[in-house]
């Protein structure tokens, strides 16, 4: 079972650069084909500053940490094992490309249901940009299912 | 370029305009893979994922959250968004053709915003729910 001294714990937080061609391929691979999200041009004339990081990639930037495993190390989980089981944003502003965004995770939760079958870690992720505004607040619920009797 | 609509032009039951992807190809999991940064094998590498005990790869979750977003983006710029959360229910294979939908459940006011609530979910041509989920958006 996952400690739960390490609800509250709050990881190190780091930083990533917004690149515009990593968002005109993220367009590209989710089927994105509404141009403000690949074309300065369009992205300008529909009045942005640049193109938009669209509402799902800030999860994306989310794994540029210099670390991605630290959380799993951090509480010991088995990646085999986990399952993303909830992904949530509350958006406050818009970023865009060539904004260095700060991400600040906190491990909100750890919870357990089916006597320890599954186990439940909630991460609670604050994005600002350089400007020291708040982006956005992520959740992400990870499901830990553990072999019977376990 | 996407306008807003009006809030007391919406009402409960309001559908967004729904639309299905292509079948899903490996193709497509491996830009995705490339473009998001998640690169866990099991679903771009079909001998990982068979030695894991999975019969083939599986499609990214996040991958079908960012399907469903372009339902929202194509219906309010995204300036426009609030909130965006889904639960994966269950996972999407190779070959599925997934129908990103939502539809209106609530219209209310909070903080001086006018705001509208949507139930969203990706579903397969069997109607089996992939992704269930939920964004609120402010309207004028």
């Amino acid at each position: 079972m996952i400690d739960k001294k390490f609800i509250g714990h709050v990881m190190p937080r780091f930083s990533a650069v917004v690149e515009a061609g990593r968002l005109r391929f993220f367009a590209k691979a989710t089927g994105q084909t509404d141009p403000v999200y690949s074309d300065e041009a369009a992205a300008r004339a529909a009045g942005h500053p640049g193109l938009p990081v669209p509402p799902t990639f800030l999860f994306c930037l989310e794994m540029e940490s210099p670390d991605p495993a630290a959380i799993r190390d951090l509480l010991g989980m088995d990646y085999r094992t986990l399952l993303h089981g909830e992904q949530g944003f509350t958006y406050h502003c818009m970023a865009y490309a060539g904004d260095t965004l700060s991400f600040e995770q906190r491990i909100d939760d750890i919870y357990d249901k089916k006597g320890g079958a599954l186990e439940f870690v909630v991460r609670g992720t604050r994005v600002s940009n350089q400007r020291n505004e708040l982006v956005a607040e992520l959740r992400a619920v990870t499901v830990i299912r553990n072999k019977a009797g376990a | 370029m996407s306008t807003l609509p009006q809030f007391d032009q919406v009402n409960v039951g309001d559908a967004l305009p729904a639309f299905e992807t292509p079948a899903l190809t490996r193709h497509t999991l491996a830009l995705y893979c490339g473009a998001s940064g998640d690169h866990n094998p099991i679903h771009v590498d079909i001998d990982f994922a068979k030695a894991a005990g999975m019969p083939d790869v599986i499609a990214h979750g996040m991958l079908s959250m960012a399907w469903l977003a372009r339902l929202l983006t194509h219906w309010v710029p995204q300036s426009a968004l609030r909130e965006y959360s889904v639960r994966f229910a269950a996972m999407t294979q190779v070959g599925e053709r997934i129908t990103c939908a939502g539809h209106i459940t609530d219209k209310f006011e909070r903080q001086g915003e006018r705001c509208v609530r949507l139930a969203l979910s990706t579903t397969n041509p069997e109607g089996v729910i992939k992704l269930a989920g939920e964004a609120v958006i402010a309207l004028p």
